[in-house]
């Protein structure tokens, strides 16, 4: 294994009276594509607004690269060279695609502004199957259009480690099996990617690692395979017997 | 610099010397309302800068104009009055950062509570420092200035604040605010510090808008804290600056012409009936016209160009 971009030490995160992540570690190594996986409600989500910074976590450190960034705004995290998708497609109404993927890059990571800015865009869009509708108003756009404008504008920020929140799910079979290529692509090109995932067809066919969480634990961790074939894991998505 | 920013600049400097020379062909009844429609061109555009991308109503109008006023107050008779605008902006400016820095991370409804009892809170803490210090409330504010000079004055603001918001508009500041403006967490995850760019972009406002009552001063001849703190204004500023659209940056332009006018007339015929026609007013700007005035004569024109404005392309 390379040496490690991310590594999470005892990441804690308490709602309340309900601990949503308990005491988890796991680390990704760089240019790795790891999916983060388990049932509803297991804190995988969580772990990602943890990591990201959306959330505050209650216990533990997150390094990236080395470098402490927890506790650290959602803002300074993506100078740091975090960029995500979100699970709900958060994309911005008022603006055009290529502004959309403008915004990823002009205060993150990349820095990038002026006409510079929109020719990264350009290509960017160009990149995840837009070419030649990057134009179109957002409105007009169909879901996976607005997922890849989404995808786009995380690549704008020149991330050291990208976010997928679940960016597979609502595909119909036809969209999923390019969403597949493309988020393979990127991953050839060099780019480390954590996943959180519930089409276990993308799981097998894209990840070479899995860590599994069930209510708030890390229950496995290891080759895909393996662990999807652990009973326990097993146990956790269908239940025991 | 192209060509056609060239073009417009001279079209836009020949209509400036136009409203320039209004002082030396009348006076009176018209230039009085000239002053008063050149005030609130500059108070809408101070106040769009913030509340127009931020969507956060700031009622804190009169605050920040009371504060210009008693800069003018105090300092015309020791400083040249250029001189006592520019510490008016800076004292607005001052302000303007504290209140943005505690209030700015508050959203939607507490802000505008905030604000409202901003103006209140500087009028008390003012009356309350005159007595208790100066020994009386009131101030005297003795120039030579007349409304032609006051006219001037405020024409150059108006210049210098839409120039400013033409040049946030094409910055690296303005695109942050438009994005904050669509989504805040999207914002926050992309690098953009919110709170900092919305106190900038209050900053500023506050600033212009505290220049605009350092300029007024001198037709108070008088100034006491319940004429210059006067929240009746900042509510003016927000029907007017909604009424012409807060889109762009000449939305409100086209918003006050109108209403001052009206205005006006109303007060002059139905002078009893002055707050229910404008509440009235209110009410119908809120329900039919989203978008403002500018919005409409922009889908008039059938052009989309204009929106630009605000938010050019990087």
């Amino acid at each position: 294994m390379t040496r490690p971009i991310l590594q999470i030490e005892g990441l804690r995160k308490v709602f309340g009276g309900l601990v949503a992540v308990n005491d988890v570690s796991f680390s990704v190594a760089e240019g790795e594509l790891l999916g983060l996986i388990g049932p509803n409600g297991s804190g995988k989500t969580t772990t990602m607004n943890l990591i990201s910074g959306a959330l505050p976590a209650t216990a533990g450190t997150i390094r990236l690269d080395g470098s402490p960034i927890t506790g650290l705004t959602a803002a300074a995290i993506s100078r740091a060279g975090v960029a995500r998708t979100f699970q709900l497609v958060r994309i911005l109404p008022g603006m055009s695609a290529v502004e959309n993927v403008i915004a990823g890059g002009v205060y993150s990571r990349a820095g990038r502004w002026g006409p510079e800015a929109e020719t990264r865009a350009r290509e960017l869009l160009a990149r995840v199957g837009m070419e030649g509708r990057s134009d179109l108003p957002l409105s007009a756009m169909t879901y996976i259009d607005q997922k890849r404008v989404e995808l786009a504008r995380a690549l704008a920020a020149d991330p050291r480690l990208l976010l997928l929140d679940e960016w597979l799910a609502g595909l119909n079979p036809a969209e999923l099996q390019m969403a597949i290529s493309l988020i393979r692509s990127i991953h050839a090109e060099g780019m480390t990617i954590i996943m959180v995932e519930h089409v276990m067809d993308a799981i097998r066919s894209l990840c070479g690692r899995c860590v599994v969480m069930n209510s708030g634990v890390r229950i496995g961790e290891g080759a895909t395979a393996d662990v999807l074939a652990d009973p326990q894991v097993m146990a956790a998505y269908l239940g025991e017997d | 610099m192209t060509r056609s920013v060239f073009i417009q600049l001279i079209l836009l400097a020949l209509v400036v010397l136009c409203f320039a020379a209004l002082p030396f062909m009348t006076e009176g009844f018209y230039l009085t309302l000239a002053v008063n429609i050149a005030l609130y061109v500059a108070l809408c555009t101070a106040w769009t800068l913030f509340s127009g991308p931020t969507h956060l109503v700031s009622l804190a109008t009169a605050a920040f104009f009371g504060v210009g006023i008693y800069a003018t107050a105090i300092g015309v008779e020791y400083l040249p009055f250029p001189v006592v605008i520019l510490l008016g902006g800076l004292a607005g400016a001052v302000f303007a950062a504290g209140v943005g820095a505690m209030t700015l991370r508050l959203s939607g409804v507490y802000f505008v509570i905030f604000t409202l009892g901003l103006a209140e809170l500087a009028r008390q803490l003012v009356t309350y420092f005159q007595t208790k210090i100066f020994g009386s409330i009131g101030l005297f504010v003795l120039t030579d200035h007349s409304e032609g000079d006051l006219f001037h004055y405020l024409l150059a603001l108006i210049v210098v604040i839409f120039v400013t918001g033409w040049l946030i508009g094409r910055s690296r500041l303005g695109f942050a605010m438009r994005v904050i403006g669509n989504d805040e967490l999207v914002a926050r995850h992309f690098g953009i510090e919110v709170a900092r760019s919305k106190i900038i972009l209050f900053v500023i406002s506050g600033a212009f808008i505290a220049m605009a009552g350092a300029i007024m001063a001198p037709r108070y001849a008088y100034v006491e804290p319940a004429s210059a703190f006067n929240s009746t204004m900042s509510f003016l500023v927000v029907i007017m600056a909604l009424l012409g659209g807060t889109r762009r940056l000449w939305g409100p332009l086209v918003g006050v012409v109108p209403f001052t006018i009206i205005a006006d007339l109303i007060s002059a015929y139905f002078p009893e009936h002055i707050n229910i026609i404008i509440g009235l007013g209110f009410l119908l700007i809120v329900y039919l016209l989203k978008d403002g005035v500018s919005g409409i004569l922009l889908k008039a024109l059938g052009s989309n160009r204009l929106t630009r404005a605000q938010g050019a392309k990087p």
